[in-house]
């Protein structure tokens, strides 16, 4: 472990004017949470065979820059970023990468996907590393966020979007470090911040340095006083009043990004907007340890803290296991499963999702593998529930403060207009207002898939605009070929007349002209004879007969024309 | 190892429709009580019968539907639905009266709408208005309560009038009724007798009690303890009896205030009729009633104005079951123009 330094730099420090407020809604649960959090964590067991997806994160996936055979080094790049929201993946071991291409991943829609499956050869061999250490205070916030790029960094709260994206410079007031983790039995940052509060304290200063961040809040559970002690302490000891550690009420979901910053800030952020309008920025413990990571050891992000628990297996715990381990091999190592175990979620019981095999890798969104026994869990019944009677208790707890009972009556009956106008997309898919639904209604479940079907239906559209446009397109060529061709008939048939010798125009008109032209000469002759000859001084006697005897000329010339 | 799929939120709170119901069902049984005790069997043949009519015409149509029967009569609705319309009949209706409006409130206004959930109007008060204007004589065939009376009138006399229509020798329906407060009142006031001296008059005045009426004072708020156990419940919302009650406190006072001799006290308003069990037992009928939070102050409000306003003004003594169905029809209009502001929708309105 890297023993930090942290420079004391002078920073504007401003007084946050919010006092710890409250959101909408939200339930009081039972949390189950003294299952895992009490042990430290452990460091997993290495394994033979790592499964490593390509895509773990929010946005593109990356190209695959590795070959089958390929020999790499543990933390060596396996993927590159082809657009601005994607995250490299790097390789967890060193060893032989045996095989890419489809295999089954974690997933609510349980398919497969690419992989890069690497074999361990069990000697640790790292890629070079360069630390940058402490001289991250001298970096601009571009070179520093292209190393937490680089190091694959996601946030690891669950919603493993690219952190470098979300660090993109803007007039950010307030960081928020979320250590609320609300979900029942979720232990990882509870355990995170216990054991390495130095480290993220590092991370969030780290994040501060690359968004000139001007507070910061470290925001954790008053069910956590453990973790709260520990990043005091931290927080204490860095002495410059920059970091304030803020216990919130234990409410689920205060640790949904947007609850949070409300909670904290007083704000809301707004309908189709970023935290960023509203001058916060808000990261997981997890991902600020990692950025620590990155930046103090040079390691990208190949390992994560998961935790293993519920009633369905032996010995609860955390693990710090590496990117692309088998769930199963995780799961031998916390003793196997009871008899009764029965699902496997991944993820919490509000929000999480079922596996249906453990044959699965971890990847960067497994914050938490829960195997529950049948009588530990009550999901909501999809086959038959009642009607829904309109009791409001589920608009009680929204905190989204959107109406469940009226979006599920349109989404039910496939009025998806009126489901969003009702605000569908502003559900943040909390679970609240199925928790608390005396019908048993799985609403949620109705939400995903109007939600989904509005989706399908969109791209449809999209797909009909374009065939549409297409279509209109091939239609204007056309038509304009055919005018063309239209225009060149026409072209030929005028050179066709003028060849048959019928009078074209331009021919009775030089015949017009030579006419008027005969009759202008005819005029001018008349009038040359009225007026007086000129220059006839000092011409030569010879000169004087030649123009006598051409006057007679002109003279008999005349009568004849005359007559 | 294979896992089991299910859909998340995959805890729950465990409550359910009927345990919902079933509170409701409890809640209502201090009021019913005194209703039996100051009205005698007549309260009594009306629950029974309508209990028996509704349950059976709730079975009947969903047989038709070829719907679940079993989880549909258990779910409680159905009993609140009698339970609310024979507390509300008069106690010595006939018995085929009251067959008629538990068929209409079960039948056309519940099932025809498509069952639980899907009914635009309560369905209680359906039945209660069908046979309140159908059969407007026998809607007044209310008893003197106990303590004007000295005691009930016998199991046969009152099984009597009701199954067989036949009174007791030597007496008239009319000796064995008796108009209630509200529509002593009502009548009184029409005939400029004034409130004082209706109160004073030898045949009404020892209907009057304390404050609202004898034994309606009781029964009122005997609802009233069971309405306000249900919100500490959190079993009904309490926005709607709230707003209904202090609009009906206010109008009634503003009155009664403004001309005591004409307009009777706000705490006859509060305590006599219906009012209470409007409050906390059919005006929340969530299914019928707004479902926003700003929808259900006005729904309440209306319901309290139009209430007033039918009491004061209109044709009925008791306008609940019109003030609660007329503000049903404008319930879908409320929800819509109610809807609460999003999270993170910061337009000004």
């Amino acid at each position: 472990m890297v023993v930090m330094q942290r420079p004391k730099k002078p920073r504007l420090i401003m007084e946050s004017t919010h006092k710890p407020g409250h959101f909408h809604g939200g339930l009081r649960l039972n949390y189950h949470k003294e299952l895992s959090n009490q042990n430290a964590i452990v460091a997993g067991k290495a394994q033979d065979r790592y499964v490593v997806p390509v895509q773990q994160h929010i946005g593109a996936s990356g190209e695959i820059i590795v070959e089958t055979g390929q020999r790499v080094l543990k933390g060596q790049i396996l993927t590159r970023p082809k657009k601005l929201i994607s995250a490299p993946v790097h390789a967890p071991v060193s060893g032989k990468v045996v095989d890419i291409g489809k295999h089954a991943v974690p997933h609510p829609s349980g398919m497969p996907a690419d992989c890069i499956v690497i074999e361990n050869d069990f000697q640790e061999k790292w890629i070079e590393r360069n630390p940058v250490g402490d001289r991250y205070n001298q970096m601009n916030s571009h070179d520093m966020r292209n190393i937490v790029r680089d190091a694959g960094i996601v946030g690891l709260g669950g919603a493993v979007f690219p952190a470098a994206i979300k660090q993109t410079e803007t007039n950010i007031h307030t960081l928020i470090i979320n250590g609320v983790e609300c979900e029942p039995y979720i232990t990882c940052d509870d355990r995170l911040m216990r054991e390495r509060a130095r480290e993220i304290l590092s991370g969030a200063d780290i994040i501060t340095h690359i968004i000139k961040a001007r507070e910061c809040v470290i925001a954790i559970e008053d069910n956590k006083l453990e973790a709260i002690a520990a990043m005091q302490a931290v927080v204490d000891e860095d002495g410059t009043g920059f970091f304030r550690v803020q216990s919130i009420p234990t409410i689920y979901p205060s640790g949904s990004e947007k609850q949070l910053i409300t909670l904290l800030t007083g704000k809301e952020v707004p309908i189709n907007g970023l935290p960023a309008d509203i001058d916060v920025l808000c990261q997981n413990v997890g991902t600020a340890y990692a950025i620590h990571k990155a930046v103090y050891d040079d390691e990208p992000l190949i390992s994560r803290i998961v935790t293993f628990t519920g009633k369905g297996i032996k010995q609860p715990q955390n693990l710090e296991v590496l990117i692309g381990t088998s769930i199963a091999d995780c799961a031998a190592q916390c003793g196997g499963y009871s008899d009764d175990a029965s699902c496997l979620i991944m993820g919490g019981p509000m929000m999480g999702y079922t596996l249906s095999s453990d044959q699965l890798p971890i990847v960067k969104a497994s914050n938490c593998l829960l195997v529950t026994t049948s009588d530990e869990i009550h999901p909501a019944n999809t086959e038959a529930h009642l009607p829904c009677i309109r009791c409001g208790r589920c608009v009680d707890v929204c905190p989204a403060k959107l109406l469940p009972q009226q979006i599920y009556w349109y989404a039910s009956t496939h009025n998806f207009e009126r489901a969003t106008e009702y605000h569908l997309f502003d559900c943040i898919e909390c679970g609240c207002c199925t928790y608390v639904c005396p019908s048993q209604i799985p609403l949620v479940q109705y939400y995903r898939s109007a939600k989904s079907e509005i989706w399908t239906l969109e791209a449809e559209r999209k797909k009909s605009n374009h065939a549409r446009e297409r279509h209109e397109a091939r239609e204007h060529r056309l038509q304009q070929q055919k005018r063309e061709r239209e225009e060149n008939l026409r072209k030929k048939k005028e050179m066709l007349n003028k060849k048959k010798g019928e009078p074209a125009e331009s021919e009775i008109d030089q015949k017009k002209s030579a006419i008027e032209a005969a009759l202008a000469r005819v005029k001018q002759k008349k009038e040359s004879q009225s007026v007086a000859p000129k220059n006839v001084d000092h011409l030569s006697a010879d000169q004087q007969r030649q123009i006598k005897e051409a006057d007679q000329r002109r003279q008999t010339n005349g009568k004849e024309s005359d007559e | 190892m294979l896992f089991r799929k299910a859909h998340s939120p995959f805890v729950n709170a465990q409550t359910h429709v009927h345990s919902i119901m079933y509170q409701v069902l409890a809640a209502l049984i201090p009021g019913a009580l005194a209703s039996i005790y100051f009205f005698g069997w007549g309260v009594l043949f009306n629950l029974i019968i309508a209990a028996g009519v509704c349950l059976l015409s709730e079975a009947a149509v969903l047989k038709l539907r070829s719907r679940p029967i079993e989880p549909a009569l258990k779910d409680g609705s159905t009993l609140i639905t009698a339970c609310l319309l024979a507390l509300a009949l008069p106690p010595l209706v006939p018995w085929w009266l009251t067959v008629i409006a538990s068929i209409f409130a079960i039948v056309v206004a519940k099932q025809l709408y498509g069952g639980l959930g899907f009914n635009l109007f309560n369905p209680a008060m359906v039945g209660y208005v069908v046979v309140m204007v159908s059969f407007p004589r026998e809607m007044t065939y209310w008893t003197a309560p106990l303590g004007v009376m000295d005691q009930w009138h016998s199991f046969g006399d009152v099984f009597n009038v009701i199954f067989r229509g036949t009174v007791p020798a030597q007496v008239s329906i009319d000796s064995i009724t008796m108009a209630t407060p509200m529509d002593a009142i009502k009548t009184q006031v029409a005939l400029e007798q004034g409130i004082s001296s209706t109160r004073q008059s030898p045949v009404y005045g020892p209907l009057f009690g304390v404050i609202a009426g004898k034994g309606w004072e009781w029964i009122n708020l005997l609802f009233l303890a069971g309405g306000l156990w249900l919100i500490k419940l959190k079993t009904i919302d309490w926005r709607i009896p709230v707003s209904f009650l202090l609009t009906l406190l206010l109008i009634s006072n503003f009155f009664a205030v403004s001309d005591y001799a004409t307009y009777p006290s706000a705490l006859f308003h509060l305590l006599s009729g219906g009012t209470m069990l409007c409050a906390f037992f059919i005006a929340t009928d969530p299914i019928s009633a707004s479902t926003t939070p700003r929808g259900r102050w006005i729904y309440g409000a209306g319901i309290g104005v139009l209430t007033y306003s039918i009491r004061t003004w209109g044709g009925y003594p008791d306008g609940i079951a019109f003030a609660v169905v007329f503000m049903n029809i404008t319930v879908p209009l409320l929800d819509y123009y109610t809807r609460p502001k999003t999270y993170g929708d910061l337009e000004v309105d």
